[in-house]
């Protein structure tokens, strides 16, 4: 899936293009007059409280939300479907009971939207081994899904999400609930498809930290506003708390960061934007 | 025993059985895995009013069945598009449903031996035409499932990424509810009303305590569906008590050893799960 005929050329258009967007859902304005470009090969971090709509962004540029404004995913429209687009979800608990190994999870990725039984053939089986062995879950692809761990699930759906060789890579809080190990391991994974696709990846988070020393430019989208640009120019005291709409302040520790509101913050019960995983963890 | 199988009426109860046993083997895993067990009451129960409505009607009750399933199928499927509406939508079309299956039965008061056949099933009461319509119903069922069943399954598993891949996933939930109507529909006619589920859960939750592929989980359901029923219908036949009672019994009991056996037996193949 990383081979050498994969790896695109310097693409001219940009992966994704949004221009003066705008959701409203019930009445709230999810965000407003949003315009972003984000080039291919750049790792764009996605930042903000609970309900910002950050999901939402995902799913519009995956074509199952609509939005109003220009947006453009790969050179044209969203539309459901879009084998270029790689797609991991926010983390759901599985059965440990339901008859699936992680080998039929990842394969899912390759052909599961297809009709008919699908009886596999050696070149299907052949593009899972090798996604499981790149995401290193070879060794317990025959397992139940639902009997893995957090960490083990979440490289079989990245494996899920890489195997169509996108070019697009879309993940939603990939490292909720995971421990500081596995949070690495799946980072350097991504990471690692980056470097050698040259892929584009819209990475959805509420603790930047993790991800800080990957990613080119910051998103963050709060009440319906947000900001964009590289990491730090969004994350200092002046940019959040402008943002924000109220004193917010961002401390940097030993390469970390840490955003900090004031009591009094207009847009609810969310006052930590990024805070280090083991506070975040522990507020929810 | 083997004398009895010159009689019309076994052999029409055990081919019309085996069909069953099939189609509700290969349903079941799908009824588990996506948590519609409710469902499968539901539409039973208004299967059972499109009986009775039948028989008042003068029409064939299986036909009435049918309709019944069907009509429920779409209804649930229509007012229960969100999952957490779903089970509110089932309750309410089966209430309303059996609702007039009393009405059905006020009017018409020969109905009471019917009505104890439907809810409980009489597989040794089917004619060699039922045998038939049976037959052809499953057959298109299966390959009406096996059409459906990659995309269902992703569906079923992973319904957001399979909504990003391009799956139809609300037209396929409505495909399967119709799917699972006629399996539902033809359990009826082994087990009755009452019993479906012994043929459409059981043998599916008892597969994947035994088996981790998504294959093998509808083979070994399709096994013990079959051997279940067959088993039950055979017994029987040499005793004074009903079928549906052995089947479920019996379905039961496979539930159960599987319950024991299977974790064992999983985690001894996959040492890395434990």
């Amino acid at each position: 899936m990383l081979s050498a005929g994969s790896r695109r050329a310097a693409v001219e258009t940009p992966a994704v293009r949004i221009e003066r967007s705008t959701r409203v859902l019930g009445g709230r304005t999810i965000w407003r007059d949003l315009s972003l470009e984000i080039g291919a090969g750049e790792f764009l971090t996605i930042i903000g409280p609970n309900g910002a709509g950050k999901t939402s962004l995902l799913k519009v540029l995956l074509g199952l939300l609509p939005a109003s404004g220009d947006v453009d995913v790969l050179g044209r429209p969203p539309g459901r479907g879009n084998p270029r687009i790689g797609y991991v979800p926010q983390q759901k608990a599985i059965d440990p009971d339901l008859p699936l190994r992680g080998r039929d999870l990842v394969r899912m990725g390759l052909d599961g939207a297809r009709w008919g039984p699908g009886l596999g053939s050696r070149r299907v089986e052949g593009r899972v081994a090798e996604a499981l062995s790149w995401v290193g879950a070879a060794p317990f692809a025959d397992a139940p899904v639902g009997r893995l761990s957090g960490g083990e699930q979440q490289r079989l759906r990245i494996a899920q999400a890489l195997i169509g060789d996108p070019a697009l890579l879309l993940l939603d809080e990939p490292l909720l609930s995971l421990d500081l190990h596995n949070q690495r391991e799946i980072c350097a994974l991504i990471a690692g498809w980056q470097r050698e696709s040259g892929g584009t990846v819209i990475f959805v988070t509420h603790d930047v930290n993790p991800v800080l020393n990957m990613t080119n430019r910051v998103m963050a989208v709060v009440g319906g506003r947000w900001a964009a640009g590289r990491p730090d120019e969004i994350l200092t005291t002046k940019a959040m708390s402008s943002l924000y709409g109220s004193p917010v302040e961002v401390v940097r520790l030993g390469g970390r960061v840490a955003v900090l509101a004031e009591t009094g913050d207009p847009f609810g019960s969310h006052h930590d934007l990024t805070a280090p995983p083991g506070k975040v963890q522990a507020g929810r | 025993m083997m004398a009895l199988l010159h009689y019309e009426f076994i052999q029409n109860a055990l081919l019309s059985g085996a069909v069953i046993a099939v189609v509700a083997g290969f349903v079941g895993p799908f009824v588990v895995s996506r948590n519609m067990s409710f469902a499968v009451h539901g539409i039973a129960e208004v299967g059972f009013t499109g009986a009775a409505g039948g028989v008042l009607f003068g029409v064939d009750p299986v036909i009435g069945l049918l309709v019944g399933a069907v009509l429920a199928a779409l209804g649930i499927g229509t007012l229960g598009v969100r999952l957490r509406d779903r089970d509110v939508a089932i309750g309410s079309v089966l209430a309303f449903g059996l609702g007039l299956g009393v009405l059905f039965l006020t009017l018409y008061t020969r109905y009471a031996t019917e009505a104890f056949t439907i809810l409980f099933g009489t597989i040794t009461g089917v004619s060699r035409g039922e045998v038939i319509l049976l037959t052809g119903l499953g057959v298109l069922t299966l390959g009406a499932l096996a059409a459906i069943s990659r995309p269902l399954m992703f569906a079923s598993v992973d319904p957001d990424v399979a909504e990003a891949r391009g799956v139809p996933v609300q037209a396929l939930s409505i495909a399967f509810l119709l799917i699972l109507a006629v399996a539902v529909a033809e359990a009826i006619q082994a087990v009755g009303v009452l019993l479906v589920l012994t043929l459409l859960i059981t043998p599916a939750a008892a597969a994947q305590k035994l088996a981790v592929r998504p294959a093998a989980a509808s083979l070994v359901s399709v096994a013990i569906a079959a051997t279940v029923t067959m088993a039950g219908i055979l017994i029987s036949l040499v005793t004074p008590y009903p079928a549906s009672f052995y089947v479920s019994a019996l379905s039961f009991g496979s539930y159960v050893a599987a319950r024991l056996v299977g974790p064992r037996l999983v985690q001894r193949r996959y040492r890395l799960v434990a």
